[in-house]
C-alpha cells in the first residue's frame, strides 16, 4: 500500500513540476503540500515505516517564486498526560520522592528543515509556532523551581528511544521550487490521531502553512486481538487461560517418552 | 524476525522471545519453580511495559506449569490433597494481596516496594537453600551421611486438624499448608509471580515434605493461582498479551520438559543448590540495583489519553 502511495506521490511531484514551470513572479508565496499516506497501518509485521513529505512553493499567481524561502516540517504525535518521577536516595537507596503531572505531551514528535531552524526565524516565533522539542508547550500542574527538569527528562527519554527527532533527514529542494524530505516512524510509534505541518518561511516570516492530518491505526490479526480484548475483557482472559492449557497439555503429550 | 505485539504495542524480535520463553522454560522444568521472577524482570528489560508483563507472564505460566505438572503426574510426583489445601489458602491470599497491591499503587511506591520484597524473599530463600544444600554436598562427598529421621518434630506438628498426606509421608496439621498457601498468595499477587520460589523451599524446609514430590505439587498449585491472576488482569487491566504469551508459551513448555527430565536425573542437593545459587543472583541484580546511581534519576508514565 505504501508502495502505491510513494509512487502516485511521485507523478504528484512531476504534475506540480509542468504546472510550476512558469514566469517567476514578487508575489507572496504559498504552499501547496502533500504527504504520501495519510494512514499508516500498524500490522503484526510492523516494523517502522517511512512517510514521504513533499510540496511545492510557488507564488500568488501560481508562477515559480524568484525567492523560495524556508520550509520547516513538523510531525506531531497523539498527546498524552505523563506523570514524572524524581528519584533521590533516601537510606542508601534510590526512591521515587517526587512526582509531577505533565500534561499534553506527544507521542511522537519530529522536525525537518531545509537549514537550521534558528537560522530560519527567531526564537519568538519558533517558540509561538511550538517547533523544535525543547519549544513545546509542556504545561505541569504544579510548577517547583526545577520544573524545567521534569519537562527536559520526557524529551530525553523519548529522544533515547526515537520518537523525538529533528532533521533525520533535512529537507531539500529538487529544482527552484519543489521540496521533499521523510520522516521516519520507528516500531514503537503509539497509535493515533497525528498531523503534519509544512511552513514556509521568508526572510523569517512566516508567509505560509499546511497542515494534513496523518492516522497510524492497528490492522489485521492485531487489530482484532486488542479489539476483543478490550470489548470482552473476561471472555479474553478466558481465553487466554485456555489456550495456555491446551498449550501445556500439547507440549507434554509431545514429549510422553512411551 | 520482528513481530508487534497487539497489546504491548510494540514491535519485538521473534526469536529473542522464543529464546527467553526456551530458557525460562527449562529452568523452570529443572526446579519446579514457575520462573515467573526470572520471565517478568527479562520482559520489562526488553521493553515490554511492566502491567503487560506481569499479566503475560501469569498467562505463560498457566501453560508452563501445566506441561509440567502432566509429566510430574506420570512418574506419580503430585500430592493432589496437599495441592488443594495449599490453593483454598492461595485464593484467600492472593485476594488479599491484590488489595494490598492497590492500596500502594495510589501511594505512588508499589515498583519500590515489589523491588524490596524481591530482594528480602530471593535474599533470605536463596541463601538458606544454598547453605543448607551445599552442607548436603559436602556430607555426602565425605561419606559421613547422617542417618536422617524421616521427619523432625517441632511444635509445628503439635497444632490441630491434623490431616493424613500419604504422598507427601506426611502427618500434620491442614493449618501448616492453609497458611502456606495464605502466605504465599499475598505474595504472589504483590510479586506478580507464581510464588513458587517461596512455596518450594517452605513445602521442604517448613513442612518436610520428599524434594521429589514438591516440584510437581508446587506446579499444580501454580496453575490455579496463575490462572485466577491472567483472569484478573485481563478483566480489570486489559493487559494480557495473547500474542506475546503464545510466543512465550511454545517454547517454554517445550524448554520445561527438557527441564524436567534433566532434574529427574539430578540429586535432589544439586537442584537446589543451583535454584538457591539462581535465586541470589537475581536478588543481588535487583539489590544494585536499588542501590547503584541510576542512569536517569528521572521516569515517565502516560497516564489516560486526551487526544
Amino acid at each position: 500500500m505504501m508502495g502505491n502511495r510513494s509512487v502516485s506521490g511521485l507523478f504528484a511531484i512531476a504534475l506540480f513540476c509542468l504546472v510550476v514551470a512558469a514566469q517567476p513572479s514578487r508575489a507572496d508565496n504559498t504552499l501547496v503540500t502533500d504527504i504520501s499516506s495519510h494512514l499508516i497501518s500498524v500490522t503484526s509485521d510492523f516494523t517502522g515505516t517511512d512517510l514521504l513529505l513533499f510540496g511545492t512553493v510557488t507564488s500568488s499567481e501560481g508562477s515559480l517564486p524568484a525567492d523560495k524561502g524556508d520550509i520547516i516540517v513538523v510531525v506531531r504525535g497523539p498527546k498524552k498526560n505523563v506523570t514524572v518521577r524524581k528519584k533521590e536516595r533516601v537510606a542508601g537507596i534510590w526512591v521515587n520522592t517526587r512526582a509531577i503531572e505533565i500534561a499534553k505531551v506527544p507521542g511522537f514528535y519530529a522536525v525537518a528543515s531545509n537549514r537550521p531552524v534558528t537560522d530560519i526565524s527567531s526564537t519568538g516565533t519558533l517558540e509561538r509556532l511550538k517547533i523544535g522539542q525543547h519549544r513545546l508547550s509542556l504545561s505541569a500542574k504544579t510548577t517547583p523551581l526545577d520544573v524545567q527538569d521534569f519537562r527536559q527528562a520526557i524529551v530525553r527519554q523519548q529522544e533515547e528511544v526515537q520518537l523525538y527527532t529533528s532533521n533525520q533527514s533535512a529537507v531539500y529542494f529538487l529544482g527552484t521550487s519543489l521540496f521533499r524530505t521523510s520522516i521516519h516512524f520507528p516500531a514503537n510509534v503509539p497509535v493515533g490521531n497525528y498531523v503534519a505541518e509544512v511552513y514556509l518561511f521568508q526572510d523569517g516570516e512566516l508567509v505560509s502553512a499546511q497542515t494534513s492530518p496523518l492516522f497510524i491505526k492497528k490492522f489485521g490479526i492485531g487489530r482484532r486481538i486488542f479489539d476483543f480484548a478490550q470489548s470482552y475483557p473476561t471472555l479474553h482472559g478466558i481465553a487466554a487461560i485456555i489456550f495456555a492449557l491446551i498449550a501445556g497439555w500439547i507440549a507434554s503429550a509431545l514429549f510422553r517418552k512411551d | 524476525m520482528p513481530v508487534y505485539l497487539p497489546i504491548a504495542e510494540i514491535s519485538v524480535n521473534l526469536f529473542l522471545i522464543l529464546g527467553m520463553g526456551g530458557a525460562v522454560g527449562l529452568l523452570s522444568g529443572m526446579f519446579g519453580v514457575g520462573g515467573g521472577f526470572l520471565m517478568t524482570p527479562l520482559l520489562i528489560f526488553i521493553g515490554i511495559p511492566p502491567a503487560v508483563a506481569v499479566a503475560t507472564g501469569a498467562n505463560q505460566l498457566v501453560a508452563a506449569s501445566v506441561s509440567g505438572v502432566l509429566a510430574h503426574w506420570r512418574r506419580g510426583n503430585v500430592d493432589f490433597k496437599m495441592g488443594t489445601v495449599l490453593l483454598v489458602g492461595g485464593i484467600f491470599g492472593s485476594g488479599l494481596g491484590t488489595w494490598i497491591f492497590a492500596l500502594l499503587k495510589d501511594a505512588g511506591q508499589v515498583d519500590l516496594l515489589i523491588s524490596l520484597s524481591y530482594v528480602l524473599f530471593l535474599g533470605v530463600i536463596g541463601g538458606l537453600m544454598l547453605v543448607e544444600s551445599v552442607g548436603a554436598l559436602l556430607r555426602s562427598h565425605k561419606g559421613t551421611v547422617k542417618r536422617k529421621k524421616l521427619h523432625q518434630h517441632y511444635w509445628i506438628h503439635g497444632l490441630p486438624f491434623k490431616m493424613r498426606f500419604r504422598k507427601s509421608k506426611l502427618y500434620i496439621s491442614a493449618l501448616l499448608p492453609l497458611v502456606l498457601g495464605f502466605f504465599v498468595g499475598v505474595l504472589s499477587a504483590i510479586m506478580g509471580v507464581g510464588g513458587g520460589f517461596v512455596m518450594v523451599p517452605a513445602m521442604i524446609y517448613l513442612m518436610g515434605m520428599p524434594t521429589s514430590v514438591v516440584i510437581g505439587t508446587s506446579l499444580f498449585q501454580i496453575i490455579f493461582v496463575t490462572a485466577n491472576v491472567t483472569l484478573l488482569h485481563s478483566m480489570t487491566t486489559q493487559t494480557v498479551d495473547v500474542l506475546l504469551a503464545l510466543l512465550l508459551m511454545s517454547s517454554a513448555v517445550i524448554g520445561a520438559q527438557l527441564g524436567t527430565r534433566i532434574g529427574a536425573k539430578m540429586k535432589g542437593e544439586q537442584l537446589r543448590s543451583l535454584l538457591g545459587l539462581m535465586v541470589l543472583l537475581v536478588c543481588a541484580k535487583l539489590a544494585f540495583d536499588l542501590i547503584l546511581t541510576p542512569d536517569d534519576l528521572f521516569s515517565f508514565r502516560l497516564l489516560e489519553g486526551v487526544n
